[in-house]
């Protein structure tokens, strides 16, 4: 944590203003967005974590919570130095505030593999030009909000300590020194307590101490796995989402916006669905319509018998042909080839293959949506989201109102996986609700919209060429073709282009921890205008397929063990990915004789800081091959919470078998074919493999767990299937090649 | 005309038109959000609740075919006090973005009520309908095992 360490020291300033009873930490800066919160002489500081007044400590984890508890883990940096009582915290999302940038996305786009990072790369990370396009972004993503607060949100935690230390030492006349701290209260040596509440007031108009961070082994709530913050609120479904708002006069909207990607509307009749009881009226919203009606139903049900006229797609008008576009790629400049060892133009191949997998959709559990109210001139959004900033300002020009006229509450996420930092529904919300003033929209999405509105994972497709000598890989040569999410998908986020090397498109290829003479990884751009976005794992959810199933190819031609060739080439590289792997060999005994009609196949990836390694078991099972059994081992350093790392990986895990095992957005005419869970389905509670799950701590950086689990998941499971059956699956879903059990 | 139904021990009427699901009246015409939209086509289980004390999805159930009192997940917990199952849900940290998790719960409770000592094939054979985007079956699965020891007399975990 050196690198966010350097930048905090220098530039926190710890303030706290008074509130209404007591003192809310920091919390002057949200309304002072700071442009780069690098420079220290503009008043930066991190610190707007900490409220507490009558109603008692509230802490702000400015991080969507969408499942990977981000909440619990956030607020438990605070509560550790502020010496909370972890049950009585309450956790909010916060507002939209540039003071909550993701400092760790940058680290993400410096050009180099993270196994590989010297520590001054680490420690400039924020500094560098290639990163400044990201810095101000207060994203939830790319596996980064732990990493990113570890070192803020305990000083929050710790300088919101010493203020109220300061105060209570000028009342009871004692040395602050010998004051100590439990459970949201100030205790004197003679056993004098003062609660915090009453503290506050007094603590906001004092200038904050110098603080320092406690050492890991006086840790009382760090390192243990907390009870999770959202718990009990999602046990009882109290738990609010996007849609799950009450407003008096509400009235219920959903929305048919063009299937054709980049087609529109010519004409449309709205007179049938004015006849559906319930639908009050049609919207025009230029490349499609919103219905609104007396309840969500009604209004679906309005959507469907609106008669439209949509003008057709620009796109290739079969999935075959937008696999030919992906394909010409290859034949137009690399993009990027960010390794390069040896001369591997010079070897000679003696595998030469092509891998291909398909687009891919979210499919969150959660249907898009939100809830919007423009009352008196102010719009006001309720809505689960990745990126606060960004739908706040969408909204602003879509309701034609000013930014400080917008308030949004950013809520529970059901299901992010990157869909949620899109704002096309915060977009349609924002101007629905300024179409009819005064009334409160709660706009929900048909799984179908859902489903064929999506940002997806791109398809992609590899060449690939290898050979081996003597038990070793000699030669890994791999181009790999796709449309650019980055390109798409932060140059909506950002508005601006994002030229050069696309670090993100050969992520997961590039950057894996193999010692091969000759090894190098191209990446070619396809010109192809499917909506593509953040997906879980994203660029190493395709290129993970691609480089694990192939060094499984390399170890076959060589005769080797899988698992044995893997580690022959990870150790001299990284002893922290070989750990993953030797532990994911003893969890799974690897190498002990199975029954017959069992299959086994491992794969490693090193994605978001954290190396993890799974082993699959498949079995036969009356005609059928069932995904029986999965080890995983993964090393993310210092690890807060392991119950949230470990449902995590399982989580992971799950997401990547599902889009191996049974993934597939196709398209005719640029409409998606699927629509709802019949057509894209995902693991269930019966076909779901029993996990293990072993989680090391020799990584001596903190890596992600949110989507490392996801990339080795696919090609582990494909390897298993190789060695079942004896026949390489070289495209996904699996299931249009063997018959699984789904 | 209206339709008169009991949710929770409460009585309503609705004046929603007779084919509308349950779901729909449940969340936007009496205001009980925990049931949760997921498909509309009864393949997720996200808006399970009980009608007759039988775990039905309500979103095939229009409101006046509705044949008995219903339940939601808001009527699981009286008094705030949480139900074994939902104990074990709470001990075995199951819910990650808890949007299936509320008919997640009621398919278990449906499931416990007939069977007060699933296998784990028999927990495979009544969950399946019920889909988690983000895995949390193996937590699921330890959590009802849990609430059925609890039930039956053991202690929860």
């Amino acid at each position: 944590m050196s690198r966010l360490g350097k930048i905090t020291r220098r530039t926190l300033l710890v303030g706290a203003v008074a509130v209404a009873g007591g003192a809310a930490f920091g919390v002057y800066q949200v309304r002072r967005p700071v442009e780069n919160p690098l420079r220290p002489e503009e008043g930066a500081t991190l610190n707007p974590y900490v409220i507490i007044d009558q109603a008692g400590i509230r802490i702000i984890a400015p991080r969507a919570e969408m499942g990977q508890g981000v909440h619990t883990t956030l607020a438990a940096l605070v509560a550790e130095e502020l010496d909370a009582e972890w049950e009585s915290v309450r956790v909010l999302h916060g507002p939209p505030a540039a003071a909550y940038f993701n400092g760790a996305l940058a680290h993400g786009a410096l050009p180099v593999a993270d196994y590989a990072m010297r520590d001054w790369q680490r420690n400039l990370t924020e500094g560098i030009g290639a990163a400044t396009k990201l810095l101000g972004l207060q994203v939830t993503g790319g596996s980064t909000s732990t990493v990113d607060a570890f070192e803020r949100m305990r000083l929050a935690g710790a300088g919101a300590r010493e203020a109220l230390k300061t105060v209570a030492s000028g009342r009871l006349g004692v040395d602050v020194e010998r004051l100590r701290t439990e459970a949201g209260r100030v205790i004197a040596p003679d056993g004098t307590e003062i609660d915090y509440r009453e503290l506050a007031e007094e603590a906001a108009t004092r200038p904050v101490p110098r603080v320092e961070l406690r050492p890991a082994s006086e840790w009382k709530l760090l390192g243990r796995s907390l009870p999770r913050s959202d718990m009990r609120a999602k046990a009882t479904g109290s738990a609010q989402f996007s849609t799950d708002i009450v407003l008096e006069g509400m009235k219920f909207a959903t929305v048919r916006i063009c299937p054709h990607h980049g087609g529109g509307m010519a004409s449309f009749d709205p007179a049938p669905a004015l006849e559906v009881p319930g639908v009050e009226q049609v919207l025009d919203l230029g490349n499609g319509v919103a219905v609104i009606a007396r309840n969500t139903w009604a209004a679906m049900h309005g959507a469907e018998a609106v008669e439209i006229d949509w003008t057709p797609s620009p796109l290739p008008a079969t999935t075959e042909a937008m696999y030919d576009q992906i394909a010409q790629a290859f034949d137009a400049r690399r993009n990027s080839r960010m390794r390069n060892d040896g001369r591997p133009e010079d070897q000679t191949a003696q595998i030469e293959v092509e891998y291909r997998v398909p687009f891919l959709a979210h499919s969150t559990m959660e249907p898009m949506g939100a809830t919007a109210w423009l009352k008196d001139g102010h719009l006001t959004l309720w809505v689960g989201n990745q990126a606060p900033r960004e739908h706040e300002k969408v909204a602003a020009e879509a309701a034609g109102v000013a930014r400080e006229h917008v308030t949004l509450h950013t809520v529970f996420l059901g299901g992010g996986f990157g869909r949620r930092v899109e704002t096309d529904v915060t977009r349609q919300a924002a101007r629905i609700a300024a179409m009819l003033p005064g009334t409160p929209i709660r706009l929900t999405w048909s799984r179908e919209e859902d489903m064929r509105h999506d940002f997806y994972r791109p398809a992609a497709i590899a060449r690939m060429r290898g050979a081996v000598e003597n038990g070793r890989a000699t030669l890994f040569d791999a181009k790999i073709a796709a449309p650019s999410v980055t390109q798409q998908a932060i140059g909506r986020l950002t508005g601006r282009s994002m030229g050069g090397p696309d670090k993100g498109h050969v992520e997961g290829a590039f950057d894996q921890p193999y010692a091969i003479p000759h090894y190098r990884v191209a990446g070619h751009l396809a010109d192809l205008d499917v909506p593509i976005g953040f997906w879980r794992a994203v660029g190493n959810s395709f290129n993970g397929f691609f480089h694990e199933s192939f060094i499984d190819e390399l170890a076959h031609a060589a005769e080797a063990d899988p698992l044995q060739f893997r580690l022959d080439h990870i150790a001299p590289e990284s002893p922290v990915a070989a750990g993953v792997l030797e532990a994911v060999r003893d969890l799974s005994g690897w190498g002990e004789r199975l029954r017959a009609g069992t299959g086994r196949g491992v794969a490693m990836t090193w994605s978001f800081g954290t190396p993890t390694a799974v082993v699959i078991d498949l079995e036969r099972e009356d005609g059928q091959i069932r995904t029986a059994r999965a080890y995983m081992a993964c090393d993310p350093g210092l690890v807060l919470d392991h119950a949230i790392v470990r449902a995590q990986m399982e989580s992971g895990l799950i997401y990547g078998l599902s889009a191996a095992l049974m993934g597939e957005i196709t398209f005719t005419d640029g409409r998606a074919d699927q629509g709802n869970f019949p057509d894209y389905d995902a693991l269930r509670m019966h076909n779901t493999p029993q996990i293990e799950v072993a989680i090391l701590q020799n990584n001596p950086h903190m890596g992600g767990v949110g989507e490392p689990g996801t990339p080795p998941a696919m090609p582990a499971l494909a390897n298993a299937l190789f060695d079942l059956t004896g026949e390489r699956v070289r495209s996904l879903p699996l299931q249009n090649h063997a018959e699984f059990l789904v | 005309m209206s339709i008169s139904l009991t949710v929770n021990g409460t009585s309503y009427k609705s004046d929603a038109p007779p084919e509308t699901p349950l779901l729909w009246v449940l969340r936007d015409e009496l205001g009980l959000t925990g049931t949760k939209y997921g498909c509309g086509v009864a393949s997720c289980g996200a808006c399970t609740v009980h009608v007759g004390g039988e775990a039905v999805r309500s979103c095939q159930v229009p409101l006046d075919t509705v044949w008995g009192d219903v339940t939601t997940i808001e009527g699981m917990s009286e008094n705030g006090v949480l139900t074994p199952l939902q104990k074990a849900w709470v001990h075995h940290q199951v819910a990650q973005c808890g949007f299936c998790q509320s008919g997640q719960i009621m398919q278990a409770a449906d499931l416990l009520a007939v069977n007060s000592d699933p296998s784990d094939d028999d927990i495979d054979a009544a969950m399946a309908g019920n889909l988690c985007r983000c895995g949390t079956y193996s937590a699921i699965r330890a959590a009802i095992h849990d609430a059925a020891r609890a039930m039956n007399g053991g202690g929860a975990g």
